[in-house]
């Protein structure tokens, strides 16, 4: 892979974060959305009588953390999909396309600047989850989430990792999709194979170790980094260019 | 070609530094069109050897007195034209306007010899003033001048005329074809546009044209054919490099409705990977005029405003090509106009314009050379020249009832070839020389009696070589 141009990556983010911060729908994805997520698992944790079996404890707070995994991967796979169709929406994806900017860096930096706030929204939720149970929820419940330490490491590692494959998903689903609502419907859709996947885990269906956690992690981090070859060939310039007038006219 | 002479002219102003709201004049060698000059510019028209007469002709009526000169082969003449002395703080333009139209006579634009006569190769008076206007024997010598120089030699570009000594053209397209599966977009196309030169692609909806801009413009691949852009082979492997070269605007401007207009901007600064791009994105909206609005989301825009600062973005990178796409489709008159007189401005600066449309009026008011397109090239060239190519130069005769006899009354006219008939009392009578026919012409129905109404010659704007191109190729392809 030749190296990245920086200048015109960062010219991407910059410009997607804008336009991220001032369009309502966007705005509201990224502030309601995780609320909904958190209020769930939060809910739920201080429902959990403290005389429950541990083997009990233990389901229901993997199944709260578990939830809460749903955010990297719900934001960010609206985001992405929001991210091309708008480009197509404005027009201005033929303009963009004559300018000397590689596809692969102009793909990067449209998944860095997903990845940016949905990694921020995702920690930020799973902190305000820690501190609220540590500080208010029910001691023996707290300390049960806080032995699950191996869990918490799944959490921090895997919220990256399926950010980053939805972020592909909805990318790759939004180059050939033109409306909006469908790109996010469909693009949600295909991110949940993985977090199905966490969720057998979770659920101790599959049973969970460190070499599972290894080796799923690193799967997913292959295919993440094989997405952008993926992607980059599906921002075929003529097909998003001819595509859309086909569709619009 | 080798052989020709070259007329050298040079129009001064009335001081008022290349205003690119100056008024382009007609240069009429023999009585024919055959180009046009700005305010400040130099032309260098190409004659055969041999005595002709030489005249300038402003749009508002204002002419030049006709003056006669003798060149040999590979001599260049120059001369210079300015507007009579009647300064216009003395008297407003419109007012000297007026009275030229009143008096129509010869008296408002000056024009006279500037060199005497002298042989090929040896630099002309002028060129020394100008210090980039080469003595070049075959006075192919087109490049526009560099910055330093107040004045440039825009390049009339004629095909023909373009010698070898000559830089690669900016665009060079031979045998062209897109097609999208079975449906032909474009066929067969092949033309060169030169540095500096306003090319114009005139075409019908479906033509064709945003085709041929998008495939020039790297965006998709050719199906056979091939072309040169900004110097650069058009192939997959060149299109970075290409891109860097040229600047398109779209059809439908394709702004970030959500970010301000300088935002936008910067952007596309960020793209082209420009330095210094706060100091770009002032100049690219100073030449647009909307400094006063860079703070403005583009989402709140006018269509007009939004076309404007898809020019400004196309503008940013200092191009050597320019796409311009439908500049001016779906403004209001007022804003076409802002938008053409932007072009105006950009030819002053020398930047080569491939510019589509479908409007007649624009590609005759903006473009050096016009090509009409309708899947297959109909034809390239300046619009005066369409025009005299298309058709044979022609009298209209209105007489006041049917003439009793008409055939015998033409055909007894010698500089008459041939005659028809548009209704009672209206005759289209086909002639070599419109001038020394029409007094014939007068003579001989007066000599028989008829009341003429009216003589004159034919005149054909574009819409007719259009028309006529497009019907032509209806008759052809009958769908
Ligand atoms: N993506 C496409 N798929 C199929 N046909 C197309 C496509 N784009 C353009 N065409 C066809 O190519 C022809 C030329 O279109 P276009 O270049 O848009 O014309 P113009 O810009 O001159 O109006 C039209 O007949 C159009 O239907
Ligand atoms: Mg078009």
């Amino acid at each position: 892979m030749r190296s990245l141009d920086t200048t015109r990556i960062r010219a991407v983010i910059r410009k997607e974060l804008r336009d991220y911060r001032r369009n309502r729908f966007i705005f509201l994805t990224m502030t309601i959305m995780p609320f909904l997520f958190l209020a769930l698992p939060m809910i739920d944790v201080f429902l959990i009588k403290p005389s429950a079996s541990s083997a009990m404890l233990d389901k229901r707070l993997g199944a709260a953390l578990l939830y809460m995994l749903l955010i990297p991967v719900l934001v960010p796979a609206t985001l992405a999909a929001y991210s091309v169709v708008g480009e197509k929406e404005q027009g201005t994806l033929e303009p963009l396309l004559t300018t000397p900017i590689r596809r692969q860096d102009f793909i990067l930096g449209k998944a860095a600047a997903v990845m940016i706030p949905a990694l921020a929204i995702a920690y930020t939720v799973f902190g305000l989850f820690l501190a609220t149970v540590w500080l208010f929820a029910n001691p023996i419940v707290a300390s049960a989430i806080f032995h699950q330490g191996p869990v918490l490491l799944t959490q921090v590692l895997f919220t990256p990792l399926l950010a980053g494959w939805a972020i592909w998903v909805g990318m790759a689903v939004s180059a050939r999709a033109n409306d909006v609502r469908v790109a996010q419907q469909l693009s949600t859709f295909a991110s949940f194979p993985p977090i199905g996947l966490v969720a057998l885990i979770s659920l101790n269906v599959i049973n969970p170790s460190f070499m599972l956690a290894v080796v799923l992690a690193g799967g997913l981090l292959a295919v993440d980094v094989l997405a952008l070859r993926l992607v980059s060939s599906l921002f075929d310039p003529e097909r998003l260019v001819t595509g859309m007038k086909a569709v619009r006219s | 070609m080798t052989t020709a002479a070259t007329v050298r002219l040079q129009r001064k102003g009335w001081g008022s530094s290349g205003s690119r709201r100056s008024r382009l004049w007609k240069v009429v060698i023999d009585g024919n069109v055959v180009g046009s000059i700005h305010n400040k510019e130099i032309a260098e028209l190409p004659v055969t050897p041999g005595r002709h007469s030489l005249e300038v002709r402003s749009m508002r009526h204002l002419v030049s007195p006709e003056v006669p000169f003798e060149v040999t082969e590979r001599q260049i003449l120059g001369f210079s034209c300015h507007p009579r002395s009647l300064s216009p703080i003395i008297l407003p333009r419109w007012i000297v306007w007026l009275l030229a139209t009143l008096i129509k006579n010869d008296l408002w634009i000056d024009l006279r010899p500037t060199t005497p006569a002298r042989s090929s190769g040896v630099p002309t008076s002028m060129a020394h003033q100008q210090g980039d206007v080469k003595g070049d024997p075959t006075g192919a010598q087109r490049e526009p001048s560099n910055a330093g120089s107040d004045m440039r030699t825009r390049a009339f570009a004629d095909a023909r005329a373009w010698g070898d000594t000559r830089a690669e053209p900016a665009l060079v397209v031979n045998h062209l074809t897109k097609r999208f599966g079975e449906r032909i977009a474009f066929s067969e196309v092949s033309f060169e546009v030169g540095h500096g030169e306003v090319f114009g692609f005139l075409g019908p909806n479906g033509a064709g044209k945003t085709t041929t801009v998008r495939t020039l413009g790297t965006l998709i691949a050719p199906t056979s054919g091939s072309a040169t852009v900004a110097g650069i082979p058009l192939s997959p492997e060149n299109g970075m490099e290409i891109r860097r070269r040229i600047s398109v605007m779209p059809e439908s401007p394709g702004l970030y409705l959500r970010l301000t207009i300088t935002e936008n901007l910067e952007f596309f600064a960020g793209l082209y990977g420009l330095q210094k791009v706060g100091d770009r994105v002032k100049d690219a909206l100073e030449a647009v005029n909307l400094a006063d609005r860079a703070s403005d989301l583009c989402g709140g825009l006018s269509k007009g405003l939004r076309q404007r600062v898809g020019l400004a973005r196309a503008l940013l990178s200092d191009p050597t090509v320019m796409f311009l796409d439908e500049p001016t489709s779906g403004l209001d008159p007022v804003a076409a106009f802002e938008v053409h007189d932007l072009i105006n401005g950009l030819r002053e600066k020398g930047t080569t314009i491939f510019l589509t449309t479908h409007r007649l009026d624009e590609a005759e008011k903006l473009c050096d050379r016009v090509a009409i397109l309708n899947t297959t090239l109909r034809t390239v060239g300046r619009p005066e020249e369409l025009r005299a190519e298309l058709f044979k130069r022609a009298l209209i005769v209105k007489t006041h009832a049917p003439l009793s006899d008409a055939d015998q009354v033409f055909k007894g006219i010698p500089s008459v070839n041939d005659w028809s008939s548009e209704g009672p009392g209206s005759y289209v009578l086909s002639v070599s020389d419109p001038e020394v026919a029409a007094p014939e012409v007068a003579r001989s129905l007066v000599g028989s009696g008829a009341d003429v109404l009216f003589i004159g010659e034919a005149q054909h704007s574009l819409e007719d070589v259009y028309l006529e191109l497009i019907d032509q190729e209806a008759a052809a392809n009958p769908r």
